[in-house]
Formats: C-alpha cells, structure tokens, sequence
C-alpha cells in the first residue's frame, strides 16, 4: 500500500486534455483512404405499408455506389434480436428487420440506404428515392395500444402486448384489505430522449484479403455488440474487432445495437470500400432509443400512524415499435419492479407491468433505467402519504427507513441490500438545509404571498449490475462478469486492460488510481486501455453503474496479484521469505530494513528479463482477473429541493438542491461529484423541462434541439454536495457505482419540492414536466379558475 | 445536415449587392442575402430553404457602423449583436436594445446575428421586432427601385415576412433614443427554455409626467402572435393615469387584442395571452420605475 494513498485522491481527469484540445478520437474523426459515406432514408409515417420503392434516380446520380432496401437485405443479414427475453411473462419476439421491408412502424424506420463518395450526395439521393405509401392507423399511447380495437402493429403480438411481466413478495393482497389507509396516484413517466452530445456512428471496414471486419463504432460495449454483427453479419466473432477509444456520452442509449451499423457492415463488405455513417442530430431524435415512458397506478397501504405496510402497481411501459437490441424489455420489468419497495421496510409489494408496442421511437434503457421510474413512484407516494395523514414528510420517512442495523437486508421484492445507514445521510441533508427553521420561514413565507416548498428523495438504488448467474433468471442474455489485466512492461510502466467502456465516466483516470494505489507506480505511469476488442479479451461493457463495481473491482483483483508475485520476486532477489516483504510506496524491502529495496520499476525489469527468477516462477509481470460478484450493490442518500413556484406565471425556481449520496468507498472525490452533477441535471431535467411529445399520427414535435429542452447551466441550480461513506462488502476495493444515482434521487425531489409549494392550494399531483403552463393551469383550477391577476 | 447546393457571392459593396440580387437566378431560383446566417444556415441544413444563390454581406462595410442622428441612433444593417450592445452610444441613448439583446440566444449567436438579420427573418419569436416597434424604429432599405423607410409598425407583415420586397436589402435601422427626463424603458421575457426564443416578449417604452402619471408609452409585443406588433390599446389605456395595480390590470388585458395568438406543445394560446399580459405589466411597472 503506498504511504500517500490514490483511493480517494482528487484526480485530474487525465482524458480531459485531449477531449478539451480537440484531440479525442471520436468514430467521426476516423478518415480512411477510399472510404465511402452512407446516409439513411427514414419514414416520414408512423405506421405505413410500403407499397413500392423506386430507387433508380438516386442509383443513377454520380457519386452514388450503391443503394439498399429491406428486400434488397433480406436473407442476407439477420434480424435485430432481442437481448433481454423476460420470462414467464408471454414474452413476443416480433421480426425487426434492419431496414423496414413492407411496413414501416415508426416515423424514422429505416427504409433505404444509400452509400455514396461524399456525405452531400448521399444526402441529396434520399431525396430521389420514390417511395409510395399507404399509412395505416396509428397508436402512440401505452395504455390506448393495448385496449381492444387499437391499431395492430405485428401480427405475431395480438393486442401489441410484448409481455405482461408481474412479481410479488409477501401478501398484498391482505396487506390491502386490511390497511388503515390507502393511497392511490397515477404517475407518467414521460417519454424522454437520451441525447448524448456525440450522435452515434460508425465507420466499417472490410478487409477481403483476410476476411476480417474492423469497426469503429460509438458503443458502450463492443464486445457485445461484436458478437450482434458476427450474428447478423454471418462473420466469425474472431474476425471481427470493434474499436470505441472515445465515446462522447451515452446515457444508455448506446448499449443497443442498431440496424444503422448492421447495414454499414453490409456495405463495406458489399462494396469493398470503407462505410462512414454519422448520424445527424435530428436522425437522432427518431433513430436512437428513448427512455422511460410509462403510465403507472400506484397504491400504498398504510397504517394511521404511517406505517407503510404494502405497496401495489400496474404500470403500462411503452416498448416502441420493436424490441431494440439492448436492454429494452428489462428496463420497465426487473430494473424497475424489483426496487419499487425503496429504501422503505415495506412487507408486501405487487409489481404488474404490460409492455405495448406503439408506432414510436423503441424505447430502452437511459440513465437509471427502470429505477428512475421505481424511486419516482415511491418517493412521491411517500410524500403523498405524509399529505394525507398530515404527517411530517421526513417523520413519516423515519418511521419507515430500513434501519441501520439491519443490513444485509431483504426486500419484499427478494433483493438483498447489501448495506446501508439510511438515517445518516437524511441527518446531514438535513441539517445542511436547516430543516429544523425551514417550516417556520415557509409559513412565513406564505403569509407574504410565496409559494415555497421543499421536497426530499430518500432513495436507493441497485446497480454494479453482475451476478451472472442472475442473468438467466431475468432473461438477460448475456454474462456480467469483468476481466482486468495489469501488465508490467520492462521500462517500469504499465498497461492496464478492462472491458468497461468509459464514455464519459473516467475510467482511465479512476483505474489507474486503483493500480497506482496498490502498487505505487506513478499515475503517469500508467496506462488504461479500453473500447477494443482487438486487445481486450472479454467486457460486458458499461451501464447499470458496473463500470467501477464490476470493471474496477477486477482491476484491482488483477492488481493485487502483480503485487504478490512481485513480492515473491522481491523475496528472492533479497534473499528472504515472500511474507517478510513489505511493499510501500513502490518499494519492496524486508520487514525492519528499508534501507536495502527494489523498487517496483526493478522487479518489472527483472521479471520481464527473466535472468534471475525463482524456480517454478513465469516471466513477465503480468496477471489476469476476473470479477463476478454475488450480488448488486445498493448506492443510496438522501437529496432535498427547495423551490419557488411564480404563482403568476407558474414558473419554477430552484433556490437550493442539496444532495448527501453514498456510493461506498471514493476512488476520485471529483469524479463521483461530476458524475453527481451531471446525473441531478438529468433529473431536472425530466421533473422541469423534457419531454417528447408524439402527436396522433405519431410525429415527434419536439424531434430538435430548438423544442426538446435539454436543460444547459442557465437551468441548472448551484448543487451542495456531501456524502456518507458505507462501504460495498462484496467488492474488493469497498466501492458501489455512482453513474446513475444522481438521475434516480433527483427527479422526485423537485417535483415533491413543487407540489409542497402548491399545496395551501390543494394540489396532491402534478405530471411531468412541470411547465410553467401546466404548473399555472393547475393553480387556476386549484383557485377555481379566476385567472389570477 | 447538408443544404442543397447553392451558388456563393460575397461583393464589397451595396451597390453589387442590389444587382446580384436584382438579376436573380437565371432558372428563377430564390436568391438570399446572408447576413450573420443564425437563422439562415440552420434552415438551409435542414432543407427548409434552397435558394439558388446567397449574397453574403460579410464584405460590405457601409452596412457595419453606429451613428448618431438627431433623436435616434442609426444602427448598420449588418452591425451584430455584440458590436451593438458594446456600443457607448446605444448604452447611453438605448437602454433597451442592450436590455433586450443581452437576452438573444447565446453568445454565439449574438457575435454572429446582426440587428438586420433578425428584423429582416421576422421571426415571431424573435426579440428585437418587439424593440424595433417600442422604438418607432424607421427601416432603411435600398432596392432596384432605390432608396426607401418603411416604419416598424408597417414592416412586420405575417410569419416571417416582411414589407421588404425580394430585391430589396435593408441598410440600416433608426431607434428613437429614450435618453431623455422621465423616460424609461423595459424589456420582459419569458424564454423559451430549449430555443431561448422569446415565448413571449415584451418591450416598454415609458413617458412619465412630473406628478408620476403616464405621459404616453409605446409597448412592443413579439412571441404571441405571428408577429411582432404594437399594443396601442394598452397604451391608451394608461395615458395620463398612474400605473397603479387595478389600472395596470384592466389596461393589460386588451394587449393581445387583434393578433392572431399562436399555439405549440410548450405554451396554448390562452397561456401566451396570459403571459403577454402578465409581461406587459411587468414591464411597464419596471420602465416607470427606471424613468423616476
Ligand atoms: C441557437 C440560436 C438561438 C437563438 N436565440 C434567439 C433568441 O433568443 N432571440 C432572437 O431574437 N433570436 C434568436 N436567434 C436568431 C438570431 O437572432 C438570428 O441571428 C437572427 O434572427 C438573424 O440574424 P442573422 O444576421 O443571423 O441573419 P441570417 O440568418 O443571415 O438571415 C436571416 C434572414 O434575413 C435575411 N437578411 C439578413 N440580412 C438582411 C438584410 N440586410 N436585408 C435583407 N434581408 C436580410 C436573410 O436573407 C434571411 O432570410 C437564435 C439563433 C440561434 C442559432
């Protein structure tokens, strides 16, 4: 262990300087000789049959090499499969061709490609494609779709029900006939788009001489999605090599595979030329997954005096048009049902989700996927409660929690926390706030006419998502294990390899912390290789807040071991036994005499020259590890809101947002601040300002940047952060994740911060987003619909 | 994002640029001036206009400049935003154009969009058409028929369209200064929060007689209808009264009289009523306030 410790240290972000130079290597920075730019024609109708396509202006025009339509693909490459398959549940697997063949079900389907010598053209033959439709009925809703008479989107999925999905623990339905008082709350969980600053892309290449694909592609996870083209693509998996060096955000939406890189591939192979395809911002709005969009009903049981004894939902999950190749159906079903009890000590929970295909965008996982839904349900139901019982919203809280000591600690829904002080974080998010005056000044206040509230969000969460073993029961197709190399080269540095994915995330600067750390070679020193499969044996990429709790903790694995074979090394060249060696701040000495040391430095020479080793040890310093834990981890805190409403407008001001988070031991302070940061923007985001609208013909209104509102600093308050420190007991270095929490715990808060504003005027609810037009038409209708002025 | 192909001119002088856009496009295609292109570049990558030519000003110098001229100041049609509000002239005699222009998009939008530009697209969220009326602003144009000056209140026509004739380019624009006793001048918006376009806009001129009763007032309006335009009702509702709550609120509610109100997912028609009357109080309320 080194003296001066890098678990904890506040970093640098090492991959800033090039990204802020200019000089990350985005898939769009890659130009290769001859290469050749692809561009999709998508549908302008939600639902249509495709009665013809004539497609030989565009072939004709200079420039234009190729030009492909669904049948035109048909045999040739597979159809998009899904990945999560849920069980027991009626699960449908409708065909998903990677471009639409006779029907198209979305507006932004695929419906030809072409493949040109210059983006323009390609960009100008879409429009001398002919494609004559005949638009069929249209279903945009979640609940409409699966009602009797709605349109049908695929003929293999009567009533457009993918899965009807329910799990249950304890006993309900007693729990609800013999409750005191029972809540009940419809919730929507809007539609939202993920928006990651670089649109995806990808630039394709076949090599004929020795049969092998090389993709540069934006993914969160390239060995995944190598073994999707290897399927699809009919080319072994070994032949393929996935390259995603710097990925600029992801936010979920970059797990799925995509019929846009099926085709590139097609095409490179087709043509034999390099395929470039980069998706523009408005194909991003219909082309890439969405998030959320659910409708739920939501009961709480509860004693009189608050004790919450039962918990009961039918959410209604919108699906889109296919089942993306990602995680898809997993999102609304066990990523959300399975954390809908909280962080609560709630005996008896029922969780029913139907899954409806509609005429829209797929939707899949976004940021928290599935627990952003869970912990908006029971954090507002909670508050609700408090309303109706005319209880103290955090005594009400208190009275629940699950309490300190009782860690591990198994929920209604099966999970078993791992561990957790949920009283700690509450008293320092309330005494940062000075809740003990805050009632007082907000009567106050509302004495001088203002409308001030406060919101809290005690959550939890469950991510790190690995135990492989739990895959199969959730129908996720795919391992969740992680494998890390550490490799000492003779010069003393090293390379340390990881099938986490870093997007964004820093993990180049937080594994090397971790190396560093155990074995006191300098940061600089070291070197985190990720997003190749071409040398990286295995990962099953970055998502679910895995990339420190599964990635790192296999690092660290691997790390651990190159200390102890330099140690034996070091006891050797000393002369001495292994388990008398100490190793501190890179130095390898004799327990009682540091004065005669090998440094780190030396022993990677000497095990990489192999001159003087002990008998029966390998050369090289090198070691594999790989990590699967038995369990998730469970992150969690506690965030506040303090909000103003303009009861004249019904505009909503932020004046303080207060979060106490504990995601286990720190490796970067700054990291897990920004991560922080960037996850409460989210979550503002949804409860304030974003929303994608479909109208009745299943157009996207806010398909741009100019409707959809991405909220920028202007709309986001100062963050008072702190954090309480419970370390993860099943990882080796103590840490849980914190990618997604931020975005879990923060959207309720605002909104539970609004509504308490609001209600001396009786409002209980509010759908998001709550914009100033909604938030005033809610206080009109409170007043009795005096127009206020 | 790739506009269709289009022919690039960018002459030195004014006189080039009547002509270009006088001779047209041989095949009658539609020929653009390019002013700052913060309207324009978007609309030609999303392919919501294809002219045949643009005409870029970028090389005109007669368009840039500020000057003062009697009671107003003459701003150069293709001056920016920030060469505008940077100005110690339009500081000092037009309070409100910086107020105002402060609040345009974002600062690269306001180094690169010109004052012309934006009265020339007529957005009808734009910010400064609402100014432009407030300030009784007189619209220099040249065109082949020569020289002309149209007034704010007859320059805005309809959604993005203008009294400006096709061969037409706008020169330069005079705003009224309001650097004088008793006037003040506000400008309130309510931003809308993807586009920062004003969902509604309003823009205040006010006259304050020495007992604190209103003199006259001139209030712009842009966001709410389809285009900018003056509420004279209001205006004359207040003349010679205080702004006192209960004036304010009647006077206001005829401030959308006579537009045609607009409607979208973020804010209905009632709502854009609502806040128009809402904003109109707000910033006569904070014009009277500068003007004592
Ligand atoms: C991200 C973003 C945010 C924005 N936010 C706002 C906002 O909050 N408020 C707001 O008001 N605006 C906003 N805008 C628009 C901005 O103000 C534009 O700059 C302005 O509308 C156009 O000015 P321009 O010089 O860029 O004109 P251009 O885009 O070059 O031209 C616009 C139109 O005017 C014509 N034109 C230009 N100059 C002349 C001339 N001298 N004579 C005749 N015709 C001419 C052109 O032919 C074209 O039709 C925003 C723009 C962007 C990109």
């Amino acid at each position: 262990m080194a003296a001066t410790s890098m678990i904890g240290a506040a970093v640098k972000r090492r991959e800033d300087p090039r990204f802020i130079t200019g000089h990350g290597q985005y898939t769009d920075d890659i130009k290769l000789p001859g290469m050749v730019h692809m561009a999709i024609l998508r549908s302008p109708y939600a639902h249509a049959r495709i009665k013809s396509i004539d497609t030989s202006k565009a072939k004709a025009m200079a420039g234009v090499r190729a030009v492909y339509t669904g049948k035109d693909l048909e045999g040739k490459v597979g159809n998009m499969p899904p990945v999560f398959i849920i069980p027991d549940a009626n699960f449908k697997t409708p065909a998903y061709p990677v471009i639409a063949i006779d029907t198209v079900r979305y507006t932004g389907d695929q419906v030809a490609v072409v493949v040109a010598d210059s983006p323009a053209i390609a960009r100008d033959a879409l429009d001398q494609i002919d494609v004559d439709y005949e638009p069929l009925p249209v279903v945009v809703n979640e609940e409409e779709a699966v009602k009797p008479g709605a349109p049908q989107l695929h003929s293999d999925v009567p009533d457009n029900v993918l899965f009807h999905w329910k799990i249950a623990g304890g006993d309900p339905d007693a729990a609800f006939q013999n409750a005191e008082v029972v809540i009940k709350e419809r919730f929507i969980q809007q539609r939202l788009i993920p928006n990651a600053m670089e649109p995806r892309s990808a630039v394709a290449r076949w090599d004929p001489g020795t049969g092998e694909l090389t993709i540069w592609h934006t993914t969160q996870n390239p060995h995944i999605t190598r073994f999707v083209f290897s399927l699809l693509n009919g080319i072994p998996e070994n032949k393929i090599r996935v390259i995603s060096r710097d990925v600029g955000g992801g936010f979920g939406s970059k797990i799925d595979t995509y019929p846009s890189d099926v085709v590139a591939i097609f095409a490179t192979r087709d043509l034999g030329l390099p395929v470039k395809w980069v998706e523009d911002r408005r194909e991003n709005f219909v082309g890439t997954i969405h998030g959320r969009a659910q409708t739920q009903e939501a009961e709480l049981a509860a004693t009189r005096d608050g004790k919450i004894t039962g918990v009961r939902v039918k959410s209604y999950a919108n699906m889109g048009a296919y089942t993306s190749t990602g995680p898809a159906a997993g999102v609304p079903t066990w990523l959300f049902g399975l954390v809908v009890p909280g962080a609560y000590t709630i005996p008896n929970a029922q969780i029913e989700v139907i899954g409806a295909m509609t005429n829209t965008t797929p939707t899949s996982a976004y940021r928290g996927a599935g627990r952003p839904e869970a912990s908006y349900l029971i954090e507002r139901m909670v508050d609700r409660l408090a309303g109706e019982l005319g209880m103290d919203p955090v005594e009400l809280r208190r009275k629940n929690l699950i309490p300190a000591d009782a860690f591990p600690y198994t929920s209604a829904t099966g999970l078993v926390y791992d561990s957790g002080n949920y009283q700690a974080a509450l008293d320092k998010a309330l005494a940062m706030v000075g809740y003990d005056s805050f009632r007082q000044e907000q009567r106050q206040q509302r004495q001088q006419g203002k409308y001030v509230g406060i919101g809290f969000s005690t959550y939890m969460e469950c991510c790190g998502l690995a135990p492989s073993r739990l895959m199969d029961d959730i129908g996720f197709q795919a391992g969740q294990w992680e494998v890390g190399t550490v490799r000492l080269l003779a010069t003393g540095k090293a390379i340390v390899l990881t099938g986490t994915s870093p997007h964004g995330q820093g993990e180049e600067t937080t594994f090397a912390q971790i190396v560093s750390d155990k074995l006191g070679l300098p940061i600089e020193d070291i070197e985190v290789v990720h997003g190749d499969t071409g040398a990286i044996s295995m990962g099953w990429g970055t998502y679910g807040s895995r990339g420190n709790a599964v990635g790192g903790s296999a690092v660290y694995l691997a790390t651990e071991k190159v200390l102890e074979k330099s140690k034996k090394l070091a006891a050797h060249l000393l002369e001495a036994a292994p388990e008398d060696i100490v190793a501190e701040n890179g130095k390898f000495f004799v327990a009682g005499s540091p004065g005669k040391s090998f440094s780190i430095q030396d022993i990677a020479l000497q095990a990489n020259l192999a001159w003087n080793l002990p008998d029966g040890m390998a050369p090289g310093l090198e070691e594999n590890s790989f990590f699967d834990p038995l369990n998730f981890v469970f992150p969690f805190g506690t965030h506040i809101c303090v909000a103003e409403v303009d009861a004249e407008t019904g505009e909503t001001k932020i004046l303080r947002y207060i979060a106490v988070d504990d995601c286990g031991v720190v490796i970067n302070p700054t990291i897990v601040d920004g991560q922080i940061h960037g996850g409460i923007a989210q979550g503002i985001g949804q409860a304030l300002y974003e929303h994608a609208i479909y109208d009745e013909n299943g157009n996207l209104i806010t398909g741009s940047m100019m409707d959809y509102v991405v909220p920028n600093a202007r709309q986001i308050p100062f963050m008072e952060l702190d954090r309480t420190v419970t370390p993860a007991p099943q990882t080796p270095h103590g840490a849980k994740g914190i990618g997604e929490a931020g975005t879990i715990a923060s959207t309720q808060a605002v909104v539970n911060a609004v509504v308490d504003a609001l209600a001396p005027l009786g409002i209980k609810n509010l759908d998001m987003p709550l914009t100033p037009e909604r938030v005033w038409h809610a206080i009109q209708q409170a007043r009795g619909g005096s127009n206020g002025h | 994002m790739y506009a269709t192909d289009f022919a690039y001119h960018a002459p030195a002088s004014l006189r080039e640029v009547v002509a270009l856009l006088q001779q047209g496009d041989p095949n009658g295609g539609e020929v653009k001036v390019l002013a700052g292109g913060q309207s324009l570049i978007p609309l030609l990558k999303l392919r919501m206009a294809a002219p045949a030519a643009l005409v870029d000003l970028r090389n005109v110098a007669e368009l840039r400049g500020i000057s003062e001229e009697g009671d107003g100041v003459v701003i150069g049609a293709a001056t920016t935003y920030f060469q505008t509000i940077d100005s110690p002239v339009v500081q000092r005699r037009c309070p409100l154009l910086v107020q105002a222009i402060s609040q345009v998009g974002d600062p690269q939008v306001r180094a690169r969009g010109t004052v012309g530009g934006s009265l020339a697209h007529a957005d009808p969220a734009g910010d400064l058409p609402a100014v432009a009326v407030a300030l009784d602003a007189e619209l220099r144009a040249v065109g082949p028929n020569g020289q002309r000056t149209i007034a704010a209140k007859d320059f805005f026509v309809d959604l993005l369209t203008t009294s400006l004739d096709p061969a037409e380019v706008l020169t330069a624009v005079k705003f009224a200064a309001t650097d004088r006793p008793h006037t003040g001048t506000s400008y309130q918006k309510h931003r809308h929060p993807a586009s920062g376009y004003a969902v509604v806009g309003v823009a205040a001129v006010v006259m304050l007689n020495d007992d604190g009763t209103v003199q006259a007032a001139r209030i712009g309006v842009t966001g709410a209808g389809a285009h900018a335009a003056r509420a004279s009702g209001v205006e004359q509702a207040i003349a010679g009264k205080t702004l006192d709550d209960a004036t304010l609120t009647s006077a206001v509610a005829s401030v959308t009289d006579g537009m045609e109100l607009m409607s979208d997912t973020y804010a209905s028609s009632e709502y854009r009523a609502h806040l128009a009357r809402v904003l109109t109080k707000r910033a006569l309320l904070d014009a009277a306030a500068r003007a004592r």
